[in-house]
């Protein structure tokens, strides 16, 4: 009998869905993962230079209790993609924050159901 | 809630942010990001791959050029396009099983398979495929001959792999087009084999 590999211990199972799923678990997901792509294709930076941030933003960050892979996933690109769009110099400092902040004022300036949309500033 | 305005929930308003910025200074455009939606969630697939393997299963010459020139050989089907920029493709033998990961993110070969499923991008499968590559198949369902060789390989930005599964046996008289139903996205990662074939295929 060999000893158990003592760092298989620590490894968590498998997500329990092997089948079909939907490629994004919600459209932020899939928008967000459209704005990296036509940003590489127009060529702002090698996916290479992408990859190597987000799986640093991957590694960093451990999945939540509860949280499912998706959210946890996207969650950790959305970070990484925020700071690499401040460091290849797409936004300047300050800029994200403030649309955020705009884009708040206006879904809570908007009727329920209605579409939001940033008013000109 | 009694309030009557819209939410926007604190990740919303963040990609809300950054697609803003991005439209407003001319980096994207909105219809473009619209139509690569679109194509990765409703056009590019692992029925791509499929059509590459059934091809490969018929057709020695192109099972050839498969293992020299992966790309030409997958762009002669027209699956072309980013993120599959080199491609490799290792085909499994009863001796040898292949594993596909990527260890640091989720590279994957989407113009032949798609995006990568949620476990593909999950931290269990990530870690598990290279430490157990034998426990991660068998929970999967996958067991393999006695004394066979397994293969993990990692994924880069720069190196997509794909997996070739083998030939299930008895489908010498199938076509070409009732193979391509046989392969599964899982069986081109190396998380899988090829479906048997049942009596409705033949």
């Amino acid at each position: 009998m060999t000893q158990p590999d003592p760092r298989l211990c620590d490894l968590p199972p498998l997500p329990a869905n092997h089948g079909d799923e939907p490629v994004f678990a919600a459209p932020w997901q899939a928008q967000l993962f459209a704005m990296t792509t036509a940003l590489n294709e127009a060529g702002h930076f090698a996916w290479s230079e992408w990859a190597e941030q987000f799986g640093a933003e991957l590694a960093r960050t451990p999945q939540a209790t509860g949280q499912c892979v998706s959210d946890h996933y996207f969650g950790c690109w959305l970070v990484a993609f925020e700071s690499f769009v401040e460091q290849r110099g797409l936004a300047a400092a300050g800029q994200l924050s403030e649309l955020q902040r705009r884009w708040d004022a206006a879904a809570r300036a908007t009727p329920h159901g209605e579409p939001i949309v940033l008013p000109a500033d | 809630m009694s309030d009557d305005h819209s939410h926007l929930d604190p990740i919303a308003v963040r990609v809300r942010a950054l697609e803003s910025l991005l439209v407003d200074k001319g980096y994207v455009k909105a219809d473009a990001l619209d139509a690569l939606v679109d194509t990765y969630e409703n056009r590019v697939g692992p029925r791509n791959g499929a059509q590459v393997v059934a091809r490969a299963w018929v057709d020695p010459e192109y099972r050839e050029w498969l293992q020299r020139d992966a790309n030409a050989a997958i762009a002669s089907l027209g699956f072309v396009g980013r993120q599959g920029e080199h491609m490799v493709v290792l085909e499994n033998t009863a001796d040898t099983h292949h594993l596909v990961v990527c260890t640091l993110c989720s590279c994957y070969p989407w113009p032949v398979l798609g995006l990568p499923p949620g476990w593909y991008k999950s931290a269990a499968y990530r870690s598990r495929a290279v430490i157990d590559p034998k426990g991660v198949l068998t929970d999967f369902g996958v067991s393999l001959p006695e004394g066979a060789d397994i293969r993990v390989w990692d994924s880069t930005a720069e190196v997509r792999y794909m997996v070739l599964p083998m030939r299930p046996a008895g489908t010498e008289d199938m076509s070409e087009d009732a193979l391509v139903e046989l392969v599964t996205r899982d069986s081109m990662i190396g998380t899988g084999l090829a479906l048997e074939p049942t009596g409705s295929a033949l």
